[in-house]
């Protein structure tokens, strides 16, 4: 093989495995907006919370990765709990700008509260994925990149059968279409939306337990979500196998781009091909045009 | 109290100002403005300044997402591209000022007429994110069209000077950056007495049945774009000439949500809420210093806290005005002006 | 209460500064949304200075083929006429500057503004005021916005004795109320053809009559076509001079009041039977109520 094809070979599997990371950043951005219709920006700050969490549990107190892992988990899954509670169904019915907003807002305030416990100086996570690297024939694979490709791909399959076949994955679709209709049909939508909220941002902190492990956690690492927007909004705002097959290209695209242009076309690729994808299909690649009725 | 107002003409019904209170406090307020700088120190003086520059943007801002409905996220790229405008008229061709800050409005309204055109196909949140990439696009073009930006290094502008006379003590700035930052406001309350205003706001409203009115709605889409960028170039512009250097960091996506938030807090979709928002959260950081200060002796370091806090304060503030005030500052001032309506006779 | 001290030289019959009524025909319109066709065929006119109606079942395409009128819908072929002049192929901001005024089946004022905000943007179509004047608010937006404040007061306000309402916020004013502010913000719009979707709906009796009343005048004393979609049977049989029936995107009937009543596919499309005896005691039991 010549060097110049196993060349790119390691950058394309270099970009798919970020690409899954951004998959699955795109999948709480998507539980949730499905559930709620709140495109929650907060996701990104959640992911650098997970990051954070992770920190403290496994270099503060010293737990063991295993532990500290779920721990964060749920620590992101709390977190999106009481928000959806305390801040977001006080806001139900207004209009989704204003929602978009008091996410903002919100994101303002963790990345507040971790620069005031944690400091603003960015730090590494503890070693818990081996360093020793992973060949897939002759191409040379990070296996942190490794691991999180795979992690990603398990959770999101995961979630896509869950909405096909489990009862709450139906509900959740349910409420998607129709809030009211679902209500009357005995589906708790009040629940739905907790769910929805904690499961994703659960999610969310799981993705940044492992961009934090691959690139090391600061409180701007949530910049990470805005690429993770762009992918939703390029996939559409409501489809999860959007969210993956967008994450994975927008990944691969990344990669390419930072090598063969140069790192600082990264963000202008990314933003110029979601501007040109807004124009061709305004709804998203797979997701559900809302016709508007007179 | 006042029971009503008596109007003897259409004319007088459709003024600005229809009540003599009403006349009274804005003399009041104008004649604050003018004593302002014979009372207050340099400091005060540098903020007095940073407010009015903020109030002409967070205007601007009003206009397109208050009065017409169109989210931007991309603001502060349209201050940028005043900016540079200036900074490059200013250095290169040397044209006197009011025409490099007038080609800094144009410039950046052409620009918002062109990141306004994906509002013909997409709507709200979509409208929002779509600025925010052309903001980094822009952001983009300032660090790598060096041959005109200066590249990541950005251009140092020279004092300021009319007829000869430099201005470059606050205090000389504050007369020619306040004077301005009012006809802007005045300007923009003028626009909703016209025919024009009220078309925007009724596509904020419906935007269907604006079009049966005979609205064309990309038109005025483009021009709420181009007038709220005009804002945005006109207050870039003033800001390239009091802070002395424009780079491509000097105007991050965090101004375009400051700006966001200071008319979400001030109140979207009134002309005061746009001066009161940008006063209240370009003054908040600093009362936040003095707080901090006031307890340093307490917390061994609150200096360096001071970041953070102003940080967590400023998302709390959005989000405490979106759920318990969403009308904003301009709500509260009206509550006040009724309760004294009443006044002594409902308590 | 702002009123002009001295009379108004303004203060004018109606016909002198509105337009002629326009005439409007529909030809051979078919509308298809996929494979379902919702239209089919549909052809027919209002005659300048008249009361049309369009009424039919629940989906027989009425409010279908309002939206071909005033532009939401671009026909899949057939022709909509105004006055002569083909628009099918016009937006609906340039219908209105020919005249054309339309009014929504579910109120589709602004709900944030003042009525009399409301009523004005009706004007927006023909005014001048140019961005740079706006910005100054120099003379002519001036003047302009002072002729429009008292035109509205004196001719529309007025006329549908909605005065104590003028500067309340529209959200707050009952539906009856509402309907009529959607009347003044058409009627400022100077047309020449008035298309009403369905103007009385969830109206009590004495709205209803209020609103007959004021479509009759608007008929007569402005000289404004009228074109209504209406579910109310005895306000169509009332006040309408010309009947057209639709059923599943069709025509099936049309002509006057009278004629339509006794037609018997009209009452099998109503009842599912032919029989015209049954649909006028089912008209009369609708008129009652």
């Amino acid at each position: 093989m010549s060097g110049d094809l196993l060349f790119f070979i390691e950058i394309s599997l270099a970009g798919l495995g970020s690409g899954a990371l951004l998959a699955l950043t795109a999948l709480a951005f998507v539980l949730i907006y499905k559930a709620t219709r709140v495109v929650n920006l907060a996701v990104s700050e959640v992911l650098m919370l997970g990051g954070y969490l992770f920190f403290a549990f496994a270099a503060g107190l010293g737990l063991s990765a295993w532990v500290a892992l779920p721990l964060s988990i749920l620590g992101g899954g709390l977190l999106g709990g009481i928000v959806e509670r305390g801040v977001i169904r006080p806001m139900l019915g207004e209009n989704p700008i204003s929602v978009f907003m008091v996410t903002v807002g919100l994101g303002s305030i963790l990345v507040g509260m971790a620069e005031l416990i944690w400091g603003a100086e960015p730090k590494s996570l503890p070693a818990f994925i081996s360093t020793t690297p992973l060949f897939l024939g002759e191409a040379y694979v990070s296996r942190k990149i490794a691991v999180a490709f795979v992690v990603a791909g398990v959770t999101i399959s995961v979630f896509l059968a869950l909405f096909r076949f489990w009862r709450g994955g139906v509900a959740l679709r349910a409420t998607a279409t129709d809030q009211a209709a679902a209500y009357s049909c005995g589906i708790n939508v009040p629940g739905v939306f907790s769910v929805a909220w904690i499961v994703g941002c659960a999610t969310a902190a799981g993705a940044g337990v492992l961009l934090g492990a691959i690139g090391g956690i600061s409180t701007t690492m949530g910049v990470f979500g805005l690429s993770a927007l762009v992918v939703v909004i390029v996939g559409g705002l409501d489809s999860i196998l959007g969210a993956l097959i967008g994450g994975l290209a927008l990944g691969l695209i990344q990669s390419w781009a930072s090598t063969y242009l140069g790192g600082e076309y990264t963000s202008v690729v990314t933003f110029g091909l979601l501007i040109v994808a807004m124009m061709i299909r305004p709804y998203g690649l797979f997701g559900t045009h809302e016709i508007e009725r007179l | 109290m006042i029971i009503g107002t008596a109007k003897e003409s259409y004319r007088a019904d459709e003024a600005l100002l229809t009540t003599q209170p009403q006349r009274v406090w804005m003399a009041i307020f104008l004649a604050a403005l003018v004593a302002l700088p014979f009372a207050l120190n340099d400091y005060w003086l540098y903020l007095a300044c940073l407010v009015a520059i903020n109030v002409t943007a967070a205007t601007g801002l009003n206009i397109l997402t208050g009065f017409t409905g169109l989210v931007s996220l991309g603001h502060a790229a349209f201050m940028a591209v005043g900016a540079y405008t200036v900074a490059w008229a200013e250095t290169r061709l040397g044209t006197p000022f009011f025409i490099n800050l007038i080609a800094g409005g144009l410039v950046a309204a052409a620009f918002g007429i062109l990141v306004g055109l994906p509002s013909l196909r997409v709507k709200g949140l979509y409208l929002a994110i779509a600025t925010i990439a052309a903001s980094f696009i822009l952001h983009f073009c300032f660090i790598h069209f060096d041959g005109i930006t200066g590249g990541a290094t950005g251009i140092n502008v020279p004092p300021l000077s009319i007829f000869g006379i430099e201005l470059a003590t606050y205090f000389r700035l504050y007369w020619v950056i306040m004077p301005i930052t009012a006809v802007m406001v005045l300007g923009a309350a003028n626009l909703f007495r016209t025919r024009i205003g009220r078309a925007f706001i009724a596509i904020r409203d419906r935007d269907i049945s604006a079009e049966v009115l005979g609205i064309p709605l990309l038109r005025y889409k483009l021009m709420s774009f181009s007038i709220a960028s005009f804002y945005a170039g006109m207050a870039g512009g003033l800001w390239a000439y009091f802070f002395r250097v424009v780079t491509p960091e000097s105007f991050p996506l965090l101004t375009s949500i400051f700006l966001l938030a200071a008319i979400i807090v001030g109140g979207m979709g009134a002309i005061i809420g746009g001066i009161a928002g940008a006063i209240f959260m370009t003054l908040a950081p600093e009362l936040l210093r003095f707080g901090m200060e006031w307890i340093s002796p307490l917390v061994p370091n609150a200096g360096a806290l001071l970041s953070p806090v102003r940080t967590v304060v400023f998302g709390a503030l959005i989000v405490g005005f979106l759920i318990f005030e969403p009308q904003g500052l301009a709500e509260i001032i009206q509550r006040i002006r009724r309760y004294f309506r009443l006044w002594p006779f409902r308590t | 209460m702002p009123k002009s001290t001295t009379p108004s030289p303004h203060l004018v019959s109606a016909q002198d500064t509105w337009d002629a009524p326009a005439g409007l025909s529909v030809e051979d319109v078919t509308l298809r949304f996929g494979g379902i066709k919702a239209l089919s065929g549909v052809t027919f006119s209002a005659q300048p200075g008249s009361i049309t109606a369009v009424i039919g079942p629940n989906g027989a395409g009425k409010t279908s083929v309002f939206n071909c009128i005033s532009g939401f819908y671009r026909p899949s072929s057939g022709r909509i006429m105004l006055d002569g002049q083909d628009v099918t192929r016009l937006r609906p901001p340039r219908r209105a500057t020919l005249g054309m005024a339309r009014s929504f089946q579910n109120i589709a004022l602004f709900r944030g503004m003042t009525v009399l905000d409301n009523i004005k943007l009706g004007r927006h179509g023909h005014m001048k005021t140019n961005l740079l004047q706006a910005f100054f608010y120099a003379g002519p937006a001036a003047r302009e916005e002072e002729a429009l404040r008292r035109e509205v007061e004196e001719r529309i306000i007025d006329f549908l004795e909605i005065d104590h309402i003028r500067n309340m916020p529209v959200s707050v004013l009952s539906y009856g109320l509402q309907k009529r502010v959607e009347l003044a913000r058409a009627l400022a719009m100077r047309p020449r053809i008035l298309l009403l979707d369905e103007p009385v709906a969830g109206m009590n009796r004495e709205e209803t009559e209020d609103m007959a009343r004021f479509i009759l005048d608007v008929k007569e004393e402005w000289g404004v076509t009228i074109l209504m979609v209406e579910h109310d049977m005895g306000l169509v049989m009332d006040i309408s001079d010309h009947v057209t029936v639709l059923n599943f995107g069709q025509v099936i009937a049309s002509g006057k009041p009278a004629e339509v009543q006794a037609d018997p596919q009209v009452a099998a499309a109503y009842l599912g039977s032919g029989d015209p005896a049954a649909l006028m005691k089912r008209l009369a039991a609708e008129g009652a109520t």
